[in-house]
């Protein structure tokens, strides 16, 4: 049980518990289509991590909102990856982090405290972003659930959408992977306190310091940032899908991706996710594994709560970027191209 | 046939249930889970793929799925078994124990700080340890260590579980008796300070948490 310092643990927290991008495409499609607006520049149409609505000609709202159940045991930290995993939607259209609305679910008999200290760790991480926490809305459940809608503000122009990576872009990375298989292994009380520590380190990073270096290139008629996403509970092979669009194929070199301590070793004990399952379920026909282990598999089909942006650059300014980024201590990796779309069924690579 | 129950359980229980049933089957034989959910059945079979293990399942009403696991050479019974799941069957599990790995126990805590926090450590390296595919060859108890190899100790169940798949498990007998414990050793053996020391400079490797 948990005591007053502790929040139980759910089915699966985090970005885990996201309903499976097969079913959730076969919903949305039937949803009745509004009459068009034209302002609304990304919407649900395009599966892209938030909803961008043009005010005027050099202004646009961002609108995101995410909750989801803890992953782990911490309340504070747990506020803390929930907050930087909805903000991190704002920072993968390209825009600012603005204002934040709290969401809660909380069991009406658990210690008020908790509920204190998650929402005191969402609000460090508004704070953070330099955003305003401006209200929010919770209510009785029978689990805890925390999250946030954020608003934040973009320049039309300087939208990153999810979809729009060309031939021949380098595709880099700004976090390791194999969170969501070190919080499964938690789970069961086999995940190294090195493994969890760099997990929730990695989770609570903001990807506002990666999202400031890209916004420095993402200037001229030619930006050389074609597309950005964040990796969440899709994994990198189910976001990098939605980044391809049906017209590319992407190159993976497994050697070049970067992986959380102790992430593969549990791979090989089967401390698998049911989401990692269901990503595999969704796009794994279309992933060609060319001597790729096991684990390098399940990694990469590996559900991550607030993971890492993943952005489609042009290749002359890839090297340039990466060494901004490591200058600012920020783990990135380059970890593989964009090609021409191939004929043989497959979409992805990994070499 | 063992039967295990993982209705209700998330990933990875199901997955973890089952190893640990098949651990203790120690052999050849079959394995029946039980689970409420497709996904968790895939994931029983994506690992029975890897290991070699065959794998079938099926449906049994709504909410309820059964995964027939067979390991070792004992042939599939089930009509639906699934193809794909047996691309590489009928391998008989090898030896659990690496030899020439020593694990020493010196103390009823793992590393320094809080005892309790200690206490709860060492209970979980035992039990990770028994796990692993890989068993030491042997693990020796001495000093307060020895308290985790007598009646009372929390790492009890694991210990005879891998003394059961051939660990070899040794006591100091000075410490038995220096902590009055001598009646209360309820796994492996008594040994002294000859055996420990030709034991430890005689390993591959010795594993001291």
């Amino acid at each position: 049980m948990a005591d007053s310092q502790e929040i139980e643990f759910c089915k699966g927290g985090g970005c885990t518990a996201k309903l499976g991008a097969g079913v959730l495409e076969r919903v949305l499609s039937r949803l009745p289509k509004a009459a068009v607006d034209e302002n609304l520049l990304v919407g649900y149409d395009s599966s892209d991590d938030a909803a961008v609505y043009r005010i005027t000609d050099d202004a646009a709202f961002v609108q995101t909102l995410d909750f989801f159940p803890p992953m782990v045991q911490d309340p504070y930290t747990f506020g803390q990856i929930a907050a930087a995993n909805a903000l991190s939607d704002i920072y993968a259209m390209g825009g600012v982090v603005k204002t934040a609305l709290n969401i809660v679910c909380f069991p009406e008999a658990m210690e008020l405290d908790i509920l204190g200290r998650i929402m005191q760790g969402g609000a460090d991480k508004v704070v953070e972003a330099g955003g305003v926490l401006a209200g929010g809305h919770s209510i009785a459940d029978s689990d805890v659930k925390y999250g946030l809608s954020v608003t934040g503000i973009v320049d039309p122009k300087r939208i990153l959408r999810n979809n729009s990576g060309q031939q021949g872009d380098v595709l880099l990375l700004t976090k390791p992977l194999g969170v969501g298989i070190i919080c499964c292994a938690d789970r069961v009380g086999m995940a190294s306190e090195e493994a969890m520590k760099a997990a929730v380190e990695s989770m609570t990073t903001l990807n506002k310091y990666a999202a400031e270096i890209v916004a420095r290139y993402n200037v001229g008629d030619a930006s050389p940032i074609h597309a950005c996403t964040d990796i969440t509970g899709f994994g990198l092979l189910g976001h990098l899908h939605e980044l391809l669009d049906g017209r590319l194929s992407a190159v993976i070199r497994q050697a070049d991706i970067p992986v959380l301590p102790d992430a593969l070793a549990y791979a090989d004990e089967f401390l698998l996710t049911a989401a990692a399952q269901r990503n595999r379920n969704f796009v794994g026909q279309g992933v060609c594994f060319e001597n790729a282990p096991f684990a390098m598999e399940e990694l990469l089909f590996d559900p991550q709560t607030s993971g890492g942006l993943l952005l489609s650059v042009a290749p002359e300014v890839a090297e340039e970027l990466l060494a901004d980024m490591h200058y600012a201590g920020i783990d990135a990796s380059i970890i593989g191209s964009l090609t021409a779309k191939g004929d043989d069924g497959y979409e992805v690579y990994v070499r | 046939m063992i039967v295990v129950d993982a209705i209700g359980d998330a990933c990875p229980i199901p997955v973890v249930k089952a190893r640990k049933a098949i651990k203790e089957m120690a052999g050849a034989g079959k394995v029946c889970v039980l689970v409420d959910n497709d996904i968790a059945a895939q994931n029983l079979k994506k690992m029975a793929a890897q290991l070699g293990y065959g794998a079938s399942s099926r449906q049994e009403g709504s909410g309820r799925y059964e995964v027939l696991l067979t390991i070792g050479n004992a042939p599939s019974a089930d009509p639906e078994m699934d193809e794909a799941a047996f691309s590489c069957d009928c391998e008989a599990p090898h030896d659990a124990v690496k030899k020439g790995k020593l694990v020493v126990i010196t103390s009823d805590c793992m590393g320094e700080g809080d005892p309790a926090l200690g206490r709860q450590l060492l209970k979980g390296f035992i039990f990770a340890i028994a796990q692993l595919d890989e068993l030491p060859e042997a693990m020796l108890f001495y000093n307060a260590g020895a308290r985790m190899t007598c009646a009372g100790s929390a790492a009890l169940e694991d210990l005879l579980l891998m003394a059961g798949r051939g660990v070899e498990i040794l006591t100091c007998g000075t410490c038995l008796n220096h902590y009055g414990l001598t009646e209360k050793l309820s796994v492996g053996g008594v040994t002294n300070m000859y055996v420990i020391a030709e034991k430890m400079l005689g390993a591959g490797s010795v594993i001291k948490p």
